[in-house]
């Protein structure tokens, strides 16, 4: 009888305490079902409705995502985006990874040197594209006037007036704004590999080129996959460099899938064309993170 | 004996040139990428013509910023109300379910931490056009609340993943021990548990100030009502010459005003910043 009043007792206990932690855990439970799942059905259903900015929406199947795949805006600004992901995935990694093996060793100023590598990525990007817009501009900015009297060009430079130039500039400041970033994240997996394996190298006379790519680089490959993920990611979502620094141009030649989208929405008000736009983008990424990611894992367990 | 020594010699001259080595290349490049920084900062407070040649300086372009469009005070009110009410959701929702996914078994447990780090994998600009329905039909559009909400769930999979490691790491007789004595969840988490787990809210607070702070794709979709801009979007604004020609000056003065407090926070918790990405990014 006694225990059959304890064992009573901690259930309703038990019950008490599992209804207070649903209570808890309400607020996150309501901001992911109204902010995340519920837009994520409609961006879905939005996809396959024409979507007018007023009036009733009516079902049209698969008609929008027929319509994006002929597009050749739309296929421009992937290519494009591709290009642009490439490009400043192998420069920024190469950056960082350079950065963090020369700040890596705790040593008289390092701390300061690692501050101020990270400074430029505590500002905004789209704060950072601003300042960087100012700079390459011929009106106010010094770059020209500096490499003018270093004797390297003759003429004020058109940074982002070419298709190339617009290309480049904005990869440059990308590179000044996210280094210091990525470099901090390549740094905790340096701090990881032990100093033993170094000095074992070391006994044996490895010198620094070997150290470098036989103990280093394979040992830090989870943590560059990291790095590789997030730059992938981030450069195929570019949209704030290219809104201020270049609006697109010249001629369209600057034009991401992110920014497709917006403009689609928010200037030409076609608001499901920009759905089924997101929803491709959307499982293309989804499907680029599960490979990655499982190669990743793959590399972990060898 | 002085061949040992000659060797000894040797390596500490070599460590000693590799230490100089790195201290010069470092410098250089630190100046490099301090440089467009300094810049800014120079030119937002040359004036009253940023482009007069021996201008002098002076506050004129802060002052001229301060009467841009609807004005410094208005943008950087809505940017610190945005940032703040994102901060505190932040830390509120994600400290009251770190909590309960950790000490507590309950239905949908799983399905809420899963559910949550989801958000991660959604690339975020692709959600941002059914809320912008969604809170159009709520009446959130062009509002500060809506904003901050649709920030809020953007930061929940750290912050809910930071929090419940956080927790996690705080042995069970710590709590339990209050619970048992009477105390009561609200009273065992707010005087025994937030203590322990402070470091974590603190990292929570600071990824979602800096990440509220300077975001952009978000005000600028959702916010169209330019007295509700944020900062960043404001100044981009000025960038295309919404409001007149380019004001190079007071452009400067605004990336000067938007980055400041960013890159104070981050040196005075830098710690803290390094401490999340190693176990939000690295473990996760």
């Amino acid at each position: 009888m006694r225990s059959t009043g304890t064992h009573h007792r901690h259930r309703r206990r038990s019950t008490d305490r599992s209804t207070q932690a649903i209570v808890l855990s309400l607020p996150a439970a309501l901001v992911v079902g109204l902010l995340f799942v519920v837009p994520l059905a409609l961006l879905v259903w939005m996809s396959m409705t024409d979507w007018p900015l007023l009036g009733e929406p009516s079902f049209v199947g698969l008609a929008q995502y027929d319509a994006i795949l002929d597009d050749p805006l739309f296929l421009d600004a992937i290519w494009f985006t591709l290009r642009y992901t490439l490009i400043t995935t192998v420069l920024l990694t190469a950056v960082a990874l350079g950065l963090a093996l020369l700040v890596q060793q705790t040593r008289f100023g390092s701390g300061f040197l690692r501050t101020a590598f990270f400074l430029p990525a505590a500002m905004g990007l789209a704060v950072a594209s601003l300042l960087w817009f100012a700079l390459y501009s011929n009106e106010v900015g010094p770059l020209s006037d500096l490499l003018a009297t270093l004797g390297l060009v003759d003429e004020p430079v058109n940074w982002l007036g070419t298709p190339d130039g617009a290309l480049w500039s904005t990869v440059l400041m990308v590179i000044w704004r996210f280094a210091g970033f990525y470099m901090i994240i390549l740094l905790t997996g340096l701090q990881a590999i032990p100093d033993q394996v170094y000095e074992a190298a070391r006994i044996d006379g490895a010198g620094w080129w070997r150290t470098f790519t036989g103990i280093t680089v394979p040992l830090l490959r989870p943590t560059l996959a990291l790095v590789l993920v997030l730059s992938v990611t981030g450069s195929l979502l570019a949209f704030e460099q290219f809104y201020v620094l270049t609006g697109g141009g010249p001629d369209n030649s600057t034009v991401t899938v992110v920014s497709t989208i917006f403009r689609q929405a928010f200037t030409l008000f076609d608001l499901s064309w920009a759905a089924a736009m997101s929803v491709v983008v959307l499982i293309a990424l989804v499907l680029a993170n599960i490979v990655q990611l499982s190669l990743i894992r793959k590399g972990d367990e060898s | 004996m002085t061949a040992t020594s000659t060797a000894a010699r040797r390596t500490r001259l070599r460590i000693v040139i590799a230490d100089t080595g790195a201290l010069v290349t470092g410098t250089a490049l630190a100046i490099l990428f301090l440089l467009p920084l300094a810049w800014a900062g120079y030119s937002s407070l040359r004036g009253p013509d940023a482009t007069g040649e021996g201008a002098g300086f002076g506050t004129e372009n802060y002052r001229r910023l301060f009467s841009y469009g609807e004005g410094l005070l208005v943008y950087a009110t809505n940017s610190i109300l945005v940032s703040l009410l994102t901060v505190v959701g932040t830390v509120l929702i994600s400290v009251l379910a770190g909590y309960a996914i950790a000490r507590f078994r309950f239905p949908g447990r799983n399905l809420l931490f899963l559910g949550t780090l989801a958000i991660m994998m959604v690339p975020y600009p692709t959600i941002l056009i059914p809320l912008y329905v969604l809170l159009s039909r709520a009446g959130l559009q062009n509002s500060l609340i809506g904003l901050s909400l649709v920030l809020i769930m953007f930061q929940l999979p750290f912050a809910l993943f930071m929090m419940r490691n956080a927790f996690e790491a705080v042995p069970r007789e710590f709590d339990e021990a209050a619970l048992v004595d009477g105390a009561g969840i609200p009273r065992t988490l707010w005087s025994v548990l937030l203590p322990a787990v402070t470091p974590g809210v603190i990292t929570v607070a600071l990824f979602a100030f800096l990440n509220s702070w300077n975001e952009f794709i978000a005000p600028l979709m959702l916010v169209t009502d330019g007295s509700r801009y944020t900062l960043p979007v404001a100044l981009a604004a000025m960038r295309s010459g919404n409001f007149g020609s380019i004001d190079f000056g007071a452009l400067q003065s605004g990336v000067v005003v938007s980055a400041v407090p960013c890159m104070l926070l981050f040196v005075l918790l830098q710690r803290h910043y390094v401490r999340g990405f190693a176990s939000g990014a690295l473990k996760g």
